[in-house]
């Protein structure tokens, strides 16, 4: 899976309360209008801006804190072809899996604001078109691999009539 | 071989030989959702034509967050909840019940199971000697559905607690300074295994403190030995018979053991906005205080009520400090009632707020207006968390934050005990 688009840099620790803030809590049923004010608390003018395709990058442990899978559902919604960042804290990670947002651990220390990026995401590879350097991400693991490849995990839950991820 | 309790826990569940490592599918015993994680689950499930619970009487559909309803899309996402457990046989925890992780101990829980949770404070059933973890609306939908879930199983931090608590410190002064030492991340993905001489001599609620907050750590489950203090509590509960006694063996394998000596602690607090921001009390006495909270899944129990109320018996808040008091669930505010405690606190200039999570999580019930200042005995201080990202959030036990609402600024309890 080939993606292309522009970097929009965010710091470490990006919580769910930046991506989906509890105030907007009685927007959960409504995905759409809670896309709409995505990461507003981090940066109130990123919705308006994104593109499709386009790449939030953090750094370390970003999506920390709570289990709303409303958190990358919305980045998705909003476009974003991957996250890419230092860490991710481990629900928002499993979640992101889950609902098929692409998700890559790197070093994203070499990246800019604005910077044009390629990402090969089944092999991790980010080119920063920019900057004429290729960053290498960890490989996913390979439960990862199944459930993205599937199409998110209800899917793959679908395709296999359960789980058909261990050994 | 020598298993961690999350090893065991997960072996009996796989029907394999689990190690840190390995990919299982693992039996569940209990799964909950809440009103905020509930209605996708729910519609996760339509959408795959699987509306339907393996195990009703132990799936519990919580309405916690909003409750009761501010708003009518929530009232209509309750709606959801409740058409999901007629349907299915679900168990509705409605309104006024209480936090879902208080609820889940007091009612639902016993050492050796396992419990996913569509909350990430799920982790607080540890302190019974369970697997319990947080995970998305997806997870546990399909949790519920089947029974079942896919886990990888974590490796184990040892947390080897020693030493006596000082005067005016408490399990969670334990939890924040632990959280600053180690960090947001410190524990990402890990178990946590807390043990030693002061975790066998501390009562059941400092342990669901500590358990409460290990995702604070990062950490995916935090876990304690069921232990004679378990099956007193289990017995209270009225399941006694449901006890069995849980440790690693000798011998298991931890990733990294830390040692923490309590009698060094002093009161910590976490400053703005970030848990792991964390600073002893004299380094941050004397910030004012618009609004103090007591209460929630980490620190609404009778135990705090009880610290609360001692410290702020026969004096009166600071007219410049908000005080919101809410019981974690509809039987510790009983209990609250019963032993005079809801009293004095309305004597002293509380708000009393039916049991939830309301204000912990920015819903309603406690909003901070710009630039104010709220110490909370929660567990998350994040930018936003109460309903407005410029707002700011110090957490503390609820011995600080009983001082604190009387002088109006944060104050050191020990004066006052």
């Amino acid at each position: 899976m080939q993606i292309k688009g522009k970097a929009f840099k965010f710091g470490d620790s990006i919580s769910t309360d930046h991506i989906a803030p509890g105030r907007l809590f009685h927007l959960r049923t409504n995905l759409p209008e809670l896309a709409k004010h995505v990461l507003e608390d981090a940066d109130p003018e990123f919705a308006s801006k994104v593109q499709p395709g386009d790449f939030v990058v953090g750094g370390k442990n970003f999506g920390l804190g709570s289990s709303r899978e409303h958190a990358p559902t919305i980045i998705k919604l909003a476009g974003v072809g991957a996250v890419l960042a230092e860490s991710f804290a481990r629900i928002f990670y499993r979640n992101a899996i889950n609902i098929g947002l692409p998700v890559l651990i790197c070093d994203t220390n070499q990246i800019n604001a604005g910077d044009e990026l390629e990402v090969d995401v089944s092999k991790g590879e980010i080119k920063d078109i920019t900057k004429g350097i290729t960053i290498q991400a960890k490989p996913l693991p390979d439960v990862m691999i199944k459930i993205l490849n599937d199409g998110g995990l209800l899917e793959h839950f679908r395709k296999h009539g359960g789980f058909a991820l261990d050994a | 071989m020598s298993k961690t309790i999350v090893e065991k826990i997960l072996s009996e569940h796989s029907g394999t030989d689990a190690c840190a490592g390995d990919i299982v599918v693992a039996e569940i015993d209990a799964a909950l959702v809440q009103d905020g994680t509930g209605p996708l689950a729910v519609q996760h499930l339509q959408k795959l034509g699987m509306e339907q619970a393996a195990k009703p009487e132990r799936t519990v559909l919580f309405i916690d967050h909003a409750a009761p309803s501010p708003r009518k899309e929530l009232s209509n996402a309750h709606k959801i909840l409740r058409d999901f457990a007629k349907k299915t046989g679900a168990i509705l925890s409605d309104v006024n019940e209480g936090v879902c992780h208080q609820r889940m101990v007091e009612n639902y829980m016993n050492p050796g199971e396992v419990l996913i949770g569509a909350d990430s404070h799920t982790c607080t059933a540890g302190a019974l000697g369970a697997f319990a973890t947080g995970m998305g609306s997806t997870d546990v939908a399909l949790g519920i559905a089947s029974g079942k879930t896919w886990l990888r199983v974590p490796e184990t931090f040892k947390v080897y607690v020693t030493g006596e608590f000082k005067k005016g410190v408490y399990p969670k002064d334990l939890m924040l300074h632990f959280i600053g030492m180690i960090g947001a991340d410190g524990a990402t993905y890990k178990a946590l295994e807390f043990c030693g001489p002061t975790i066998d001599a501390m009562e059941i609620s400092g342990r669901f403190t500590l358990a409460n907050m290990a995702v604070e750590a990062g950490a995916k489950a935090g876990l304690f030995n069921s232990d004679e203090t378990t099956k007193k509590y289990l017995k209270e509960r009225g399941r006694g018979e449901a006890w069995r006694p849980i440790s690693a063996d000798e011998g298991a394998n931890y990733e990294r053991v830390y040692e923490i000596d309590v009698s060094e602690l002093e009161p910590t607090i976490s400053a703005p906005h970030m848990v792991d921001n964390t600073k002893v009390i004299k380094d941050v006495e004397g910030i004012r205080v618009d609004q103090v909270y007591i209460g929630t899944c980490t620190n609404g129990r009778i135990e705090d009520l009880r610290i609360a109320a001692r410290i702020l018996e026969g004096k009166t808040r600071n007219p410049h400090t908000r005080l919101l008091v809410c019981p974690a669930s509809r039987d510790v505010y009983l209990k609250a009632i019963e032993e005079g405690l809801i009293a004095k606190f309305i004597v002293a200039g509380a708000t009393i707020v039916n049991p939830g999570c309301g204000a912990c999580v920015g819903v309603h019930g406690g909003i901070l207006g710009d630039g104010e200042v709220c110490l909370a005995t929660q567990n998350r201080n994040f930018r936003g968390r109460m309903g407005n990202p410029d707002g700011f959030i110090y957490l503390s036990s609820p011995a600080v934050a009983a001082a604190t609402a009387i002088e109006g600024v944060i104050a050191d309890p020990r004066k006052y005990l």
